[in-house]
């Protein structure tokens, strides 16, 4: 029966684009890197004080993996929430998800110019932001969950979103108005977004948080599927609704806070690669789509960071224009050529 | 005596149903008592408004009763967890599927969830039974299709083919032939009296088509505004439920041929 499709093909061919996207990536970039000198360094063959090895481990390395973090993290996020919220353009960036985290870092960057000159040193730390990210979006997730099961119109929960984003932008512009030149640039280089400047202890912090969340999606995988057919049909099948919810809501805050914490708001990726699988791999089967979304994200978002690079150029463009101009018009080809998004 | 009371599946006992809210309670309908039988095809009929979808999501446990008591299988429907409830009563909604992406062989087989692992793995035993309901509704041919590609008709069956994939003593259908035209009512209907002769099973079901639940129900709930009667649907018409089930200004109950005709 073909119906159990396991799509092994199609995996295996995802898998070997990501590790050539990986190595690609690596070796591109302001000075491009051989690929004997790249596996030299991984293995350990080459001499450690080369300036080819320094780079490899210290920076490039560190940013293809927090990559693939990243954009695997986004369209899990991206996914978990389309199938919650029960809308195709449920998204970390759509819902207000990183607007929250925008909102934590606004606060802890711009507003510690308000709090004083002792509490800034203290406040503007990495962690600090970490922390401040993350919260934000899970406060910003529990309102709007607590809001989608009040109002069953998702139409409503989207326009509660933007409404989010608009706060946090007034919220911003005050903050920008006592702050100095220095804070306020700090947080705008943070909202371009940037997957390099990660040090191994920080990646480190990142990758547990990350995957803490990946098990607790996996972990409701079944859920997930029998949320497909709505929330009462959900309970009859046995599930636990309020509980699934929150571990969903938990394993979604905990990847799209860490990541737009360490990462900045990254735009279109959680929003776009789950409909992009769809496209793929014809099937509504979580168990089949979560790794699926991992591969692609990954993936498409190595993809942008390398053409963010320019290679052989000294130019870096912000990895979040890049995601845009890929995304968007991902989005508006489903819409136009599909005529419907679907989750 | 004892053989008899074993057969009974699903019991209400002086139920009340409606809504509660912090400051009040809007009582829909009370007094509510009626006894189940194993594979029987049961109708729940009554005007719009007297409460039947009320009385279904209080019987799959989707709002909480009143006061009274619900037994299925000799267990207060209280004492049930949904986990055990999945186990032994399945259900078709009025309601619209969240995704209509999914296709036909995924929808039925969400239905053995409550059987399966923690990631859904489905057993070779699983896909029988998967097989096996979606033959028995005659869908199998429409398994690979998507739920948005379906008819009306054809997605109440996909429907029906859950519930039966689910493995319950009973099924219960929430207006199971609204949207349908004249002959896919008469089929679907048909097709849970069989479906109770074939499998044993116990289906109820509200409708608004109470010409055919009359002819093929075993038993049948009349909702009125004061009293629910639960009989046979011949001895109802003898006791003359139905006439006074609407105003009789417009239609009137003929029960030489068991049907309403207008009134000219």
């Amino acid at each position: 029966m073909n119906n159990q499709k396991t799509y092994r093909f199609q995996f295996l061919c995802l898998s070997v684009v990501l590790l050539v996207c990986f190595i690609v990536n690596i070796s591109l970039g302001s000075i491009n890197i051989p690929l004997n000198a790249i596996f030299g360094s991984f293995f350990g063959t080459i001499d450690t004080t080369s300036n080819w090895n320094v780079i490899v481990i210290n920076y490039r390395l560190p940013k293809a993996i927090t990559a693939i973090m990243v954009g695997s993290g986004l369209g899990i996020s991206g996914l978990l929430m389309q199938t919650l919220f029960r809308n195709p353009l449920a998204g970390p960036f759509v819902l207000g998800i990183s607007s929250g985290a925008s909102l934590g870092v606004a606060l802890i960057i711009l507003g510690s110019g308000l709090f004083g000159g002792l509490f800034a040193t203290a406040l503007a730390t990495k962690w600090s932001i970490v922390i401040a990210a993350s919260l934000g979006s899970f406060l910003v997730l529990l309102a709007v969950l607590a809001v989608s099961n009040k109002v069953r119109d998702t139409m409503a929960i989207l326009i509660i979103g933007l409404m989010f984003g608009s706060i946090t932008a007034a919220v911003v512009s005050v903050l920008s108005y006592f702050s100095s030149a220095e804070q306020l640039q700090q947080y705008i280089f943070w909202g371009f977004g940037s997957l390099s400047n990660l040090s191994w202890s920080e990646l480190l912090i990142f990758f547990a948080i990350y995957v803490v969340g990946l098990l607790l999606s996996i972990s409701s995988i079944k859920g997930l599927n029998s949320l497909l057919l709505g929330d009462n049909y959900a309970k009859s099948l046995g599930l636990n609704l309020k509980q699934s919810r929150l571990i969903i809501i938990l394993a979604t805050s905990l990847i799209a806070g860490t990541v737009t914490a360490f990462a900045g708001p990254i735009a279109f990726i959680g929003l776009a690669i789950p409909h992009l699988t769809r496209q793929v791999f014809k099937t509504t089967n979580h168990k089949i789509l979560l790794p699926a979304v991992f591969l692609f994200g990954a993936i498409v978002i190595l993809i942008c960071d390398t053409i963010a690079q320019v290679p052989n150029s000294d130019y870096t463009l912000p990895i979040n224009a890049i995601t845009a101009l890929v995304g968007a018009p991902v989005v508006i080809w489903l819409l136009v050529r599909q005529r419907k998004m679907m989750f | 005596m004892k053989t008899e009371t074993s057969q009974i599946i699903l019991k209400a006992e002086q139920l009340s149903i409606g809504y509660k809210t912090k400051k009040a309670e809007t009582v829909i309908a009370s007094n509510i008592n009626f006894e189940l039988k194993k594979g029987q095809l049961i109708g729940l009929v009554g005007a719009n408004g007297i409460g039947k979808s009320t009385l279904l999501r209080t019987l799959i446990k989707v709002q909480p009763e009143l006061s009274g008591s619900i037994l299925l299988n000799d267990k207060n429907l209280k004492s049930t967890s949904i986990v055990e409830l999945a186990k032994q009563l399945s259900i078709v909604l009025t309601e619209p599927l969240t995704s209509k992406n999914l296709s036909v062989f995924e929808l039925v087989s969400l239905g053995r969830h409550p059987y399966t692992n923690w990631i859904g793995n489905l057993t070779e035993n699983d896909t029988a039974i998967i097989k096996k309901a979606m033959t028995l509704v005659n869908i199998f041919e429409l398994k690979d299709k998507k739920c948005y590609e379906l008819s009306d008709g054809q997605l109440q069956k996909v429907m029906i083919a859950r519930a039966l994939a689910q493995d319950t003593a009973i099924i219960v259908l929430d207006e199971p032939t609204s949207h349908l035209d004249m002959y896919h009512k008469a089929y679907i209907l048909k097709l849970l009296q069989k479906l109770t002769k074939d499998t044993g099973k116990t289906i109820l079901f509200s409708s608004h088509e109470i010409d055919l639940a009359i002819q093929l129900c075993d038993t049948m709930i009349v909702m009125q505004k004061d009293n629910v009667v639960c009989n046979q649907p011949c001895q109802l018409i003898t006791e003359g439920i139905f006439e006074s089930l609407f105003p009789k200004d417009l239609i009137v109950f003929d029960d030489k041929t068991g049907s309403f005709r207008v009134t000219k």
